[in-house]
């Protein structure tokens, strides 16, 4: 068994707990390679089957090739795709690119504040009509009680202490001085009422191991991972407004591998390009006890 | 750094532990920044941020991310770090020293294959040290390397380390323990944790560095017998799929296309038929260590949790009384007489601690409490038993099945290996029902009065089958037809009720088995009334049919099957098929009743 294998058969192994465990569950899908990956790992667990609806909080500044890219494989995979939105945030204009918030107020609106009341079904959820390809009101408004998240330990201090199930209180916090202890494959599967808990099945994965599995197992993803001829080309996705390309030629996916293997990137962190990153002294702690993922 | 490619990578976790302040958390920070495995700038920014708030700079702070970690100068919770050599790719796991976080010490441990043991070679071996070794021998790590820090606070001297090491090794040798290596460092000043130091001529041993590259990936179960818990069962019917897929995780051994299976506890059999995977190569065996699924040659009616094993093979034991050693985590104590709820491979059942032989101080081996309860960090030989039979081994023969957590409420506040298979018969159960008849006293109406009177002797009337049968349709006509035939008949609908309940996942098997035990110990009190009890249940096992007849002893349960029989052994009374007509159905279970001689008219 080698690295590759040990890893995905983990993320299996906690995706089957999760959908076994859960009634009401779901999947965060930014369209980013880590969630792409954690869909394709999904495919892998149910042999091919998605049995749970993808959810995708679109903030409205998301580039357009990923949100393309979303409904493209949305009706390919015939996945259950529900799509959620802070409208009163965008439709009073109070954001970033409008020079009215900070960076980290936009994300707080248009991310935490849009999940949060997506995952509970107090805001209107949108949901793939498979036979018309339009999205249309979903009317099951249920409080998702189980999420699946892609973070990984690597990205940033406090994720390398977080849990695979890591349970969330009546108002989305987490609390990170006190977890569940998770042993022998076992985690924390029950719940208190109003609650609901976080599955985390990309928390061994590194950046390198993640595009080594998008090699081998030729997973498709969004082209503004590679290089289109100006030599830049997107590390991490996020909003337009607030991330940066980075500098680099690769134009494959074998060429991605190599550069983060040993080459320029080996020792740069992945988020380097994300400028919210540096406005906050305790890195993301903060907006993570937020829900902010 | 080299690295190789993914293909022949080797990985490993491992975790680092001891008592608070030894410096777990500068062993690891040191041994990133001496190897230049910190992103870019990491190690500049933490020692800006250190001066921009006039505090001195400790690599701790690389790992310590919390803020409450940073304010507070300690680890809180285990942290993991990537790190990688030319022969493997490692997470470190960097546990915390202090007691109270002694549970996500457990969970950091519990992931890794091998630890680093600091101890302050000032301040010399302190509880935790003992406590920690105990917990990683428990957990089950084999590979243990002693790091005796700071020993530049003892002038490098050889007299100290020696002494440490002697006390230390004969600690461990009681818990059957044999350190790969003591080592001695400063992990400040980096001294021998990437390069041998000049400051201690006397030691030529390993580096921590070497000693981590050192380490041996223990076999992966490869050679031990097949085990794999029934994680799921999946008939996922999108796009025209007719697969029925039994799916897991292998713990141990291998299997292979054509292979024989039983599953455990029901005893059911079948024979692999294909290994099913998305997107992969097909392959005809697998081994420990994968998730994957399996179609079988037979539709047999198997439930998520049981254990898979290799037809041939030595059985696990199918019990449900067992002798532990048990850790416990939660800040209520366990208790007698509270039902709790275990979790060993993929079977969640309700479990109770039945007796308490001894509590162990972990941090000071052989110090013997006599208790009646598990405290907090305690460690208790007791004797648990479960609701129902689960498979297990113990824990020497085949390590991944003997071990289990106990969730108390909503938490995991427990966990344990499991050390001996104990004998049913002294169970809580046999011990109500003993108890129960004691003391039933009769009056002086006999049942055959009873029976002369109503022509029907007392019974419980089980019509079992899966939603949507038709069996509540039946039970209900038929206590019609007995009472029209002049018999003494009841239908008992509340059972519905408190099946209702079972459509949750979290209440199913133990809510289910309260439930059970209520129906057992009431129909034994409305069966000796002479009356005909009929009542329905949805998706039982041998064990629940063969639970209610101990419970009714000394009457035994009737039972009509509706649809499928998904009995094991179990002998049914009548077999309905599914969506039977109503009076057809009344007419074979009274000419069964009427063969048996319970009617006797
Ligand atoms: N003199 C000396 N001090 C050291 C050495 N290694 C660590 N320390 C100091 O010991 C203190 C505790 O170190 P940590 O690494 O935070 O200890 P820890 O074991 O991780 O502590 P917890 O995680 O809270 O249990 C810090 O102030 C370190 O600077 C050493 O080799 N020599
Ligand atoms: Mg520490």
């Amino acid at each position: 068994m080698n690295q590759l294998d040990q890893l995905e058969s983990k993320s299996v192994h906690i995706l089957r707990e999760a959908y076994r465990e859960f009634k009401s569950l779901c999947m965060l899908w930014s369209i980013g390679k880590d969630s792409t990956v954690m869909l394709w790992l999904a495919r892998k667990a149910f042999f091919g089957h998605v049995p749970f609806p993808l959810v995708h909080i679109d903030t409205a500044y998301k580039m357009p090739e990923m949100i393309e890219y979303r409904d493209k494989f949305a009706r390919e995979w015939r996945l259950n795709m529900v799509v959620g939105q802070n409208k009163a945030q965008l439709a009073s204009g109070v954001t970033f690119p409008n020079g009215k918030l900070t960076r980290i107020e936009c994300c707080r609106a248009l991310k935490s504040e849009a999940l949060k009341h997506t995952l509970s079904g107090e805001w209107d959820r949108l949901r793939m009509n498979h036979t018309t390809g339009q999205y249309e009101l979903d009317t099951n408004r249920e409080p998702y009680t189980g999420v699946i998240v892609g973070v990984r330990s690597d990205e940033e201090g406090s994720r390398s202490k977080e849990r695979y199930f890591s349970p969330r209180d009546k108002h989305n916090d987490w609390d990170v001085d006190d977890q569940p202890p998770e042993l022998w494959s076992q985690y924390k599967t029950a719940f208190a009422p109003g609650t609901h808990v976080r599955i985390h099945p990309l928390l061994d994965w590194t950046e390198l191991n993640l595009w080594e599995y998008i090699e081998r197992e030729k997973i498709p993803v969004v082209d503004l991972y590679f290089d289109q001829g100006q030599e830049k080309r997107y590390r991490s996705l996020g909003c337009g407004p607030c991330t940066t390309p980075v500098d680099s030629t690769s134009k494959t996916v074998a060429e991605i591998v190599a550069e983060i293997r040993t080459g320029k990137f080996a020792n740069i962190a992945e988020r380097s390009g994300r400028a919210q990153d540096k406005e906050d002294g305790g890195g993301l702690e903060t907006l993570r006890r937020d829900g902010y993922m | 750094m080299a690295d190789t490619v993914a293909l022949e990578r080797e990985h490993m976790d491992i975790v680092i532990v001891g008592h608070v302040d030894h410096g777990k958390s500068t062993v690891i920070g040191r041994l990133m920044a001496d190897t230049g495995s910190l992103p870019e700038g990491k190690l500049e920014q933490v020692k800006a941020m250190c001066l921009a708030n006039s505090r001195p700079f400790e690599y701790a702070f690389l790992l310590d991310a919390l803020q409450n970690e940073q304010a507070q100068g300690i680890t809180i919770d285990t942290a993991r770090c990537f790190f990688k050599t030319a022969k493997r790719h490692y997470i470190i796991n960097d546990a915390p020293g202090h007691i109270e976080f002694l549970k996500n010490m457990v969970t950091g441990a519990a992931r890794a294959q091998a630890a680093l043991l600091v101890i302050d070679a000032e301040e010399g071996i302190q509880e935790n040290s003992k406590r920690h070794g105990y917990m990683v021998s428990m957990l089950g790590l084999k590979q243990i390397a002693v790091l005796v820090n700071k020993m530049d606070l003892v002038d490098y001297s050889e007299k100290t380390f020696e002494r440490i090491k002697t006390e230390y090794t004969a600690f461990l040798d009681q818990l059957g323990v044999h350190p790969s290596a003591f080592i001695p460092i400063a992990a400040r000043e980096g001294v021998n944790i990437t390069g041998r130091s000049e400051l201690m001529p006397w030691y030529s041993g390993n580096t921590v560095l070497g000693q981590v590259d050192a380490f041996i990936r223990p076999s992966e179960n490869l050679d031990k017998l097949f085990r794999m818990p029934v994680q799921d069962i999946y008939k996922f019917t999108a796009g025209g799929d007719d697969r029925r897929i039994v799916a897991g995780t292998i713990l141990t051994g291998r299997i292979k296309v054509g292979d024989g299976v039983v599953f455990q506890p029901s005893g059911k059999e079948s024979v692999i038929k294909s290994i099913e995977a998305f997107s992969a190569p097909e392959r005809t065996q697998m081994e420990a260590g994968y998730a994957t699924g399996f179609q079988l040659t037979t539709q047999i009616y198997i439930k998520p949790g049981e254990l898979m094993c290799r037809k041939g093979d030595p059985a696990p034991h199918v019990r449900r009384r067992f002798r532990t050693n048990l850790f416990w985590m939660g800040r209520p104590p366990m208790v007698m007489d509270k039902e709790y709820k275990l979790k060993i491979g993929s079977t969640q059942v309700g479990v109770a601690l039945a007796e308490m032989n001894q509590v162990l101080d972990a941090s000071e081996l052989g110090t013997v409490l006599n208790k009646q309860q598990v405290d907090r960090h305690d460690v208790a030989e007791c004797v648990l038993e479960t609701t129902r039979p689960i498979a297990f081994d113990l824990r020497n023969d085949v390590e991944p099945t003997g071990r289990f957590v106990i969730v108390d409420e909503f938490e995991i506040a427990g966990c344990g290996i499991i050390l001996e298979a104990m004998d049913d018969s002294g169970s809580l159960l046999s011990a109500h029902i003993r108890d129960r008849e004691f003391h039933w006293e009769r009056g002086s109406v006999t049942v055959d009065e009873r029976t002369k009177r109503s022509k029907n002797a007392g019974k419980l009337i089980i019509l079992h089958g899966p939603y949507g049968c038709g069996k509540r349709r039946i039970a209900k006509h038929l206590e019609r037809a007995l009472f029209d035939r002049g018999n003494l008949s009841y239908y008992f609908g509340i059972s519905n009720f408190f099946e209702e309940l079972d459509h949750d996942v979290h209440t199913r098997n133990i809510g289910r088995e309260r439930h059970l035990d209520k129906l057992g110990d009431l129909s034994r009190v409305i069966v000796d009334t002479g009356t005909l009890l009929i009542t329905t249940i949805t998706d039982a096992d041998d064990f629940d049919l063969e639970k209610l007849n101990l419970l009714n002893a000394p009457s035994k349960v009737f039972v009509v099957n509706v649809g499928d029989n998904t009995f094991g052994s179990f002998k049914v009374d009548v077999e309905l098929s599914y969506r039977p007509d109503e009076d057809e159905a009344a007419e074979k279970v009274i000419a069964e009743l009427k063969r048996q001689g319970i009617l006797t008219d």
